[in-house]
């Protein structure tokens, strides 16, 4: 007992749990803070609070197609990039042709959601930051990108709305000029998100240097999407690696440049995220002029998918990074094992590593930049 | 109206001119609260509380109030119970007994001590020492990081604060509030302004910056909020309290706001003094300058607020020491020198 005292005295540290109740660890994510004062000396993030059995579900549910709406829960945030990573594996699986004018609706709603994705990421993230207005005004953008896709799919959060070698409901007649509509409306905010968020003093100061993320320890992590290109990695699944139609598209790969400080900084990531925004309205605008008018929502697919025996691994970029499906077949009409790769929990697992030294202030910074889904990190 | 509470037996004087300051405050609190969440609501684009008493939801913090009071009130099982009681009474003692030297008009002040300025910033510091008290007899680490946060801020942006308000002292030449602002009446600056302070000495108008600043520091405001940053420490040294011992803490916390902006009225904007010289003057209407002074200020507050991020604890303080300490000091001598050359 005397011990213990003695090593409490003589020891600043102090062990505090942020989360799973926290409010900004967005979702139930919990971190033990070792702390000296407010200086980080170590993070464990403990996951696993939000564990559906994905896998084990998938297994079970007898029909590849049954899964779709499973992928949806897993990032609820960017729920069509999830569909439309697990679709397009089934169909490399049962190597099915998928119609033109499906592949380009796909592509504007995935461009779409990964606006909205990124609105919400960057919103939360000003929202850590102590900025409260910028997250409502991307907000009522994000609204106009759910809107949208209600009108359509039906679904506002979890849309279930692609389907194996096609889409699950008809498109509605005036999706083009909605999606049109949409896309001269949002240019300017991406504009006002610059004045108001970016290039505020206060934000900078909150977020240029902080959680440097070096490139190669983003690569030996594994890491993807903006937190990767944020890095200075010109890395996207879109370019390096094109599925779908990617490759008919002409856009950049935004990277972090260290424009406010370092690269591989918070502001950098974040950054990449608003510049992605501007990239996605060039595909989506392309996708419009590509997209035919007429044609099926849906290919003539068998009625029961029972694949070759076989496995494969099919990558996709999600908002948060490289979303990877590996799918093992036994012939039969259940899958033999479906594992998801997700992005978020590659990320969460570089916090220890990038917030060493840090205050309690920058680590709610660093999460937020790194734009985690729960859902996704346990799956 | 001194003149009649003077005349008044001691005790029914005492209690009354202990009433008005505390009528203020708690009508100021409900309007204002209201007041924010419409602000917030205009600035993020939508409407705020609509629904509660028919017209813009004004009853919302009336039910909110209701509400408040009928909750339990939850005092964690290992918290050191007298003083987690008695924190949110000393912290709101504090700000009220701040107001006992504040001109509201020119027929009313609560106590015409010559140490007005000296008093009031005196009191004021007593609610570092009831944050701390929350947060450390709340038992939870949240609350004592925000508790020793907010010490750390409150006696760091003191003393520019302090040395702002002296460069007012020091051009009006008093510590009355009530001379100090009698010192303002009159509309003969440049022919046109009212003669406030603030238009007597160009010092004095970065003196008002740096004190306003300040000030947004001391009632722990954005982009100063660290104490209860909600994103960092969930709600700092408030986090363990509940019902009415929170409503308490809101309230101090509105009170505080309100105390300081009347304070810079009062320095800086001519107190009670109607900016259009005879016009609308006298005790009535020389209330409702003051208040409008001290109420424009609360709005720019909240205004800030729903506007910028926070800035986080080490840059704060390099803020508060690298900054405005020096500067304030240098303004104070600036201003000496100005008064003595003109």
């Amino acid at each position: 007992m005397m011990e213990l005292v003695k090593t409490g005295a003589d020891n600043h540290e102090m062990v505090i749990n942020m989360g799973p109740q926290h409010p900004s660890t967005h979702g139930v994510l919990r971190l033990e803070l070792v702390l000296d004062g407010e200086l980080i000396k170590e993070v464990r993030p403990n996951i696993g609070y939000l564990h559906r059995c994905f896998e084990k579900y998938a297994e079970e549910l007898q029909d590849y197609a049954k899964v779709i709406p499973y992928t949806d829960r897993m990032d609820y945030v960017s729920a069509m990039n999830q569909e439309h990573g697990y679709v397009i594996a089934i169909e490399r699986l049962l190597e099915l042709e998928v119609p033109e004018r499906v592949e380009y609706a796909r592509v504007i709603l995935v461009e779409l959601q990964r606006i909205a994705s990124h609105l919400l990421g960057i919103g939360a993230f000003g929202l850590d930051l102590g900025a409260f207005s910028p997250f409502l005004y991307l907000f009522t953008e994000r609204e106009k990108i759910l809107d949208i896709f209600e009108k359509n799919s039906g679904a506002r959060l979890l849309y279930n709305y692609f389907a194996v070698a096609g889409l699950m409901r008809p498109l509605q007649d005036d999706f083009k000029g909605d999606v049109a509509d949409f896309v001269t409306s949002f240019r300017p905010k991406i504009k006002e998100l610059e004045d108001l968020l970016s290039y505020n003093r206060i934000f900078v100061k909150r977020t240029a240097n902080i959680g440097v993320l070096p490139a190669k320890v983003a690569l030996n992590y594994a890491a993807s999407g903006p937190v990767l290109r944020g890095s200075g990695v010109a890395w996207d699944l879109r370019k390096n690696d094109p599925y779908s139609i990617y490759d008919r598209f002409d856009f950049d790969i935004p990277v972090g440049t260290g424009e406010m400080g370092t690269v591989g900084d918070c502001w950098d990531r974040y950054h990449v995220r608003v510049l992605e925004m501007e990239q996605s309205l060039r595909i989506i605008e392309q996708a419009l002029e590509g997209m035919p008018d007429e044609g099926d929502v849906m290919a003539a697919i068998p009625k029961r998918i029972r694949p070759k025996d076989g496995e494969l691994y099919v990558r996709t970029e999600s908002p948060r990074g490289e979303l990877g499906y590996f799918i093992s077949s036994d012939k039969s009409a259940a899958p033999f094992r479906i594992k998801a790769r997700a992005p978020s929990f590659v990320h969460l697992s570089m916090l220890p590593a990038i917030s060493k030294g840090a205050l309690i202030a920058d680590v709610v910074a660093i999460v937020g930049s790194i734009d985690i889904v729960l859902g996704e990190v346990d799956r | 109206m001194n003149e009649t509470l003077s005349s008044m037996p001691f005790l029914p004087a005492l209690l009354l001119h202990a009433a008005i300051p505390l009528t203020i405050i708690l009508v100021y609190a409900l309007v204002a609260i209201w007041a924010e969440r419409k602000v917030a609501g205009f600035i993020q684009d939508r409407l705020g509380p609509m629904r509660v008493g028919g017209w813009h939801g004004w009853a919302q913090s009336i039910a909110d109030l209701l509400k408040l009071i009928q909750k339990e009130d939850i005092i964690p099982a290992d918290a050191s119970r007298f003083w987690f009681k008695f924190a949110p009474f000393m912290m709101f003692a504090a700000s009220y007994a701040a107001f006992a030297v504040i001109p509201f008009s020119s027929g009313y002040i609560g106590s015409m001590v010559n140490i007005g300025v000296f008093y009031l910033l005196a009191v004021t510091s007593v609610l570092t020492l009831s944050v701390i008290m929350g947060g450390w007899a709340s038992n939870n680490k949240w609350s004592l990081l925000g508790a020793m946060r907010s010490a750390a801020q409150m006696v760091s942006y003191e003393v520019p604060t302090i040395a702002t308000v002296l460069t007012v002292v020091l051009v009006a030449g008093s510590l009355n509030l009530m001379e100090i602002t009698e010192l303002q009446s009159g509309n003969d600056t440049l022919g046109f302004l009212p003669n406030w302070l603030i238009f007597q000495n160009p010092f004095l108008i970065t003196a008002f910056i740096m004190f306003f600043i300040s000030i947004l520091a001391e009632s722990h405001r954005v982009p100063f909020d660290l104490p209860e940053s909600e994103s960092e420490l969930v709600a700092g040294y408030q986090t363990e309290y509940s019902g009415m011992r929170w409503a308490m803490f809101m309230l101090a916390e509105y009170a505080d706001m309100l105390l300081l902006s009347l304070l810079g009225a009062t320095l800086f904007f001519g107190g009670w003094n109607s900016p259009f010289g005879d016009f609308l003057a006298g005790p009535f209407w020389g209330f409702f300058w003051f208040m409008l002074k001290g109420l424009v200020l609360v709005f720019v507050m909240m205004w800030i607020r729903w506007t910028l991020p926070r800035y986080r604890v080490d840059q704060l303080m390099a803020i508060c020491w690298n900054i405005l300490i020096p500067l304030s000091f240098v303004n104070l001598v600036l201003a000496a020198l100005w008064e003595m050359i003109f």
